[in-house]
This record gives C-alpha cells, structure tokens and sequence, in this order.
C-alpha cells in the first residue's frame, strides 16, 4: 500500500469515528492526472450526457440484499415455528446447526456486565468476528439487520416528504455514534445491567419475528417517526452502536466497495443514497487520492451506490481475489 | 440531470435557511454558519437525550425486582442472571412445554428476558435433561455456578434431585444443584386435602391450555392437562404430579382445633419447577412458588 493510501486508510478510520472527512493533502501524479484531465473537459460533458440518456437504473444489489436479509431473518422465525432447528435463537445469540453464533455487540455488553466468560460465548463471539470478517464487518447492518430494513422504507418517505419540500433533513453530529458506544459499555460494565439491550431495535425486532409482537415495538416504532419526520436515518447514522463494533470489524475485511476514478463522472447520485455519504467523499471532484480507492470501515456494503452509478466507477471487491483471478 | 457539485463539508447540511449568504469567501465563518452549527449541536443533544432518556428503561428491571418473578432452572441470582442474559430466547426454544416467556416492555424484568409463570405453564421436567440450561449460551442458565459467584444458604440442594419419571433409569437425576423457589402452602384453608375432599374431573377445567408430561400416557409427548381428566377419593394433585421424588407427601397434621387433617407438605427436595401450583384445581391455587425463595428448615 502505497503511503497515501495509508494515510487513507487511517483516515478512513477516523471517519468512522465521528470525524468530518477533509480535503486530501497529498494525491498521487497518477490520480492528479486524471482530475487534469477532466477539468473543463467538454468531451467529458458530452459522454456524461450520453450515458445519462442511456443509463439503465438496477436494483440488482438491493434486490439481493433484500433477499438475504429476509431469508435470514425467516430462518429464525421458521427454526422455531416449525422446529427444525435451522437457526435456533435471536439476532443477539443463536445456534446455526448447532454451532454457536453470537452478536459482538451483545456478547460484548453481557461481558462488560457480567464479567465473567463461559466458553460457549467465546466459541460464540469468535465465530460471528470470523465471519463477520470475512463478509465486511457493517455488511451486518445492511444484509442482515431487520431495522435497516424498515428504516429503508421510512427513509424513502422521509426523502418524499423532503422533495414535496414539507421538511428538512436535520444532520446530526456522527461523533454521537463513538459516544453512545462508550457510554452504553460503560454502562454495562458500572451497573452490571445490558442496558443497550433493552432499546436495541434489532433485539427488538429480531425477537418480535420469532417469539411475536410485543410492546417494545413502539420504541422501534417512535425511531421511525423520528427518522420520518426529523432525521433521515437517524438511528443508523448517529446512534447504534452495533454499526460502530461492525465497523471496527470492517477495518480488516477484504470484502468492500471499491472506487475507480477514471469514468467517474462526480455527480454523487452515490452520496444521495447512501447510508453513510461520508465514507464516499473520495467521490467529489478532485478529491480521490488514488486511481482505485478502497471505500472505508463504516460502509455497510448495502451496493445502492453500485446500483445508482450510471459509469460503473463504484464496484465490490474482495481484496487480493481480484489478483488471484 | 443536475450537475451539483457539493460544497465543502456535508451535502445533506441543512441548507435551507431564510436569506442566502453573501459572503461566500470570507475567512471568519459567517452568523448563519455559526447559527447553523449551533441548530447542529442542539439536535445532537436533544437525540443524545432521547437515547439516553431510553435508555434508563434499561433500569426498570432493577427497580421492579422486587416483584420476584419465577426464572428458568438454573438461573443465577438475580442481578447476575439479568447481567449475562443476551435475550436470544434460545431456553424458549427448547422447552418441550413452552413453559418459558420473555418479558415485554411493561413486564419491568427486562425486555427479552426469559421467566416462567407456573400457574399457567410450569416447567415439568419432561425434556429430563434441564435442556434451556444447556441451550444457554452465555451462562445465565447454569448447571452450577462458576466458583466466583456465591450460593446462598438454603439455595443450594442437598442432592441432586431424582426425577420420579427417570426413577428406574441408570442416571435418575437432574443436573441441577441450586433451586430456582420453594413451593409453599399459603392457602391451607382452601386445601381440598385439608378439607379431606377428593376432585373429579379436569384439573384446570376444559379450556386450560397449559401442558404436562403424563408418563402413563406417553414419555416423549406432553399433552394437555385438560385432556388427561383426575377422579381421586381425596384430592393429592400436588404430590401425585409433582415430578421430583422426595419433594413433597401428604402428611397426617393436627390443625389448630386438635383435629387429624391430611395436608400436603413441602420437603427439602422441591426445586421450585412450580408443577404443584400448576396443576391446583382450586382457584386461587392453595399451594405456590416463592420465586428465589430458599429452603428454611
């Protein structure tokens, strides 16, 4: 890696953290060719106006994801319904064919609260990190998470609302995410309670599919309304703190989104849908530091971005695979 | 097709503001930037206020704990056995009965939390094998207690107790060494043994949905107490289905006036698994849990 791509990396870091993401300072010649290059450059307009006329806008990687997401979450509903011991257990802990599988958010808070660490919530905790690192760490958020789907939906009558102009998008300091994170651990462990479980929305839900409705659905229901009416995906962006302990799996996963400047036309349909437009800073005209640029931790790898660039410049990746190939 | 490029910092800053600014260039940052990150900061904190303030309903658990509610076998004590819950609902999941639920938002025990309500279902014992200890994952629900948490007095059973379906087996008892209550006669006068009257006919009436194990009728599939009806000269339900060998008879006692009653009555072997208080036909059971409660001698 080159330094500039280092520098990137722990940049991009952190960015996940709460910090704003700011100006490159240095961009290798290779990059800084390119940004020449497309400076005023009315051949460029003219092929972007092309490829707006004949952009084709799929679905391709929502669709998917939707896919899993739904399949998984209905493999716990089934396990239990049925019984046929698929995927026994909730979102927060559950056994796949008898191998234990468990949250790192939730075994961490039960650790930092009861302090004391059988070995089953170690094989637990380790396989979910595994795999997790493997998949690329926030792809929980997205591909599994059942609030990032609902929020999905209240999102896109939150922009409705935003487009027929009745309300503003209310941006919130992402530095409350690392804050809420350390209070909620530190929480855990001072009172010796799970505190952050009893609001976490994907407790909530994941146990209202399988072990049915309850009255902490209005929680889930009341940040919702708040991301409706308020803050666009509020929850997500600025206060769970399982996105931050995916994310810092994330740093090390192969698997991410990667930016290729060279057709990229900078017109950020990709900030517009996503979920965290900060890590796509890299998009904005004459920031990209690199060629290629790998997009950083706190992406959930949800592909909207993907499927809404009209050059193909936003690609997923698994680092070194595309070498072996 | 816009050809918005964003401005510096965020695109999705609440841009909309009454006048346009003018001093686009000047170095200081202007009165509506001050002002907007200022709107920032206040929303910050009224969302940090809002998580937080739901946060504390984390607490709730904590403050109703005094209302003791009947926890699966092998719970830790209270306060630990809240600690190391992650609310999978695994124990649920397995229990053959379904005798255990996890608490809703108002049940104050913790969203997510498992319990057992032995009146409308208790735990029976009829997996023979305490398989929601086994399914925890955290160790909440434990066979025995790691060496660094203590036992209270009268917690601990004096032997591991002999499952009276398992009695003619190789192995004959549960893997449990603590109990999770004791069961207690609190309303002897509406004992149906006390008054020496037999009962007749479905313990719970027709609509009770609750389950048991009935070895006679088949080992491996509990079937509706409703179903499995009762007719005994005098009323011994409590001992009769009570699946732990040695945890409670019918005794003869002397009541208040001098004279011979048949009572049931609790010995040191009761595990608190609530069957007794299940299966009471009187309503308003004479005889319930004391959830956490010790053996007192």
């Amino acid at each position: 890696m080159s330094s500039i791509l280092r520098k990137r990396f722990f940049d991009q870091i952190a960015v996940m953290f709460g910090r704003e993401p700011k100006k490159p300072e240095a961009i290798a010649p290779e990059a800084q060719n390119i940004h020449l290059f497309k400076r005023g450059n009315r051949d460029l307009i003219a092929e972007k106006l092309h490829a707006r006329a004949h952009a084709i806008h799929a679905n391709k990687w929502r669709n998917r994801r939707w896919a899993v997401l739904i399949v998984v979450n209905l493999m716990f509903t089934f396990s239990f319904w049925f019984d046929i011991q698929i995927l026994e257990g909730a979102l927060t802990a559950s056994r796949f064919i008898g191998f234990h599988l468990i949250d790192l958010n939730s075994a961490l808070q039960v650790m930092l609260a009861h302090k004391h660490i059988i070995v089953n919530l170690v094989i637990g905790t380790a396989t979910v990190f595994v795999l997790w690192l493997l998949l690329g760490g926030r792809t929980f958020c997205s591909w599994v998470c059942p609030y990032h789907l609902l929020a999905e939906g209240a999102e896109k009558i939150h922009l409705y609302l935003v487009r027929k102009k009745l309300l503003t998008d209310q941006n919130i300091d992402r530095r409350l995410r690392t804050l809420s994170w350390i209070v909620f651990a530190a929480l855990a462990a001072g009172t010796g309670y799970t505190v952050f479980e009893a609001i976490s929305p994907t407790g909530i839900l994941s146990r209202a599919l399988i072990y049915g409705p309850g009255l902490a659905l209005l929680w889930v229901l009341a940040l919702l309304v708040f991301e409706v009416f308020f803050s666009r995906r509020a929850w997500c962006r600025y206060a769970c703190p399982i996105g931050l302990t995916y994310g810092v799996v994330g740093i090390f996963s192969p698997v991410r989104i990667k930016y290729t400047l060279d057709g990229c036309f900078h017109e950020g349909d990709c900030r517009k849908v996503c979920l965290v437009p900060h890590v796509l800073d890299t998009v904005i005209k004459g920031r990209a530091v690199d060629t290629e640029i790998p997009i950083g931790p706190d992406c959930t790898r949800c592909g909207l971005c993907v499927d809404t660039c009209p050059t193909g410049s936003l690609t997923f990746d698994v680092k070194g695979l595309s070498r072996l190939l | 097709m816009s050809e918005s490029q964003y401005p510096e910092g965020d695109m999705a800053a609440d841009a909309v503001s009454p006048a346009p600014t003018s001093s686009v260039v000047a170095a200081p940052p202007s009165r509506e930037r001050l002002q907007q990150a200022r709107r920032r900061w206040l929303r910050t904190i009224l969302l940090t206020g809002g998580v937080m303030g739901a946060a504390l309903s984390g607490f709730l658990p904590l403050i109703y704990a005094r209302t003791k509610r009947l926890r699966p076998p092998g719970a830790l004590d209270e306060k630990d056995f809240l600690a190391s819950c992650i609310k999978c609902g695994q124990c649920v999941q397995v229990c053959p009965v379904q005798a255990i639920k996890l608490a809703d938002l108002v049940d104050g025990i913790g969203v997510g939390v498992p319990h057992i309500d032995a009146r409308e279902q208790a735990c029976d014992f009829s997996c023979d094998a305490v398989q929601c200890i086994l399914a925890c994952p955290t160790g909440a629900l434990v066979y025995k207690k790691p060496a660094f948490l203590s036992v209270r007095k009268g917690a601990k059973l004096a032997k591991a107790p002999i499952l009276k379906a398992k009695e003619k087996d190789a192995e004959p008892t549960l893997n449990l060494s603590e109990r999770i209550g004791v069961a207690r006669l609190t309303r002897p006068e509406s004992c149906l043994a006390i008054q020496g009257k037999g009962f007749k006919g479905q313990a719970r009436g027709a609509s009770f949905k609750g389950r048991m194990r009935y070895m006679e009728a088949n080992r491996w599939k509990p079937i509706r107490v409703a179903e499995h009806p009762y007719d005994v000269g005098e009323c011994d339900l409590c001992v009769r289905e009570c699946p732990v060998k040695g945890a409670i008879s019918i005794e003869t006692v002397f009541a208040p006036d001098g004279s011979r009653r048949k009572s049931p009555v609790v010995h040191e072997p009761c595990v608190g698994c609530g069957v007794c208080e299940m299966i009471c036909p009187v309503e308003q059971p004479c005889i319930v849990i004391e959830a956490r409660e010790v053996w007192n001698t």
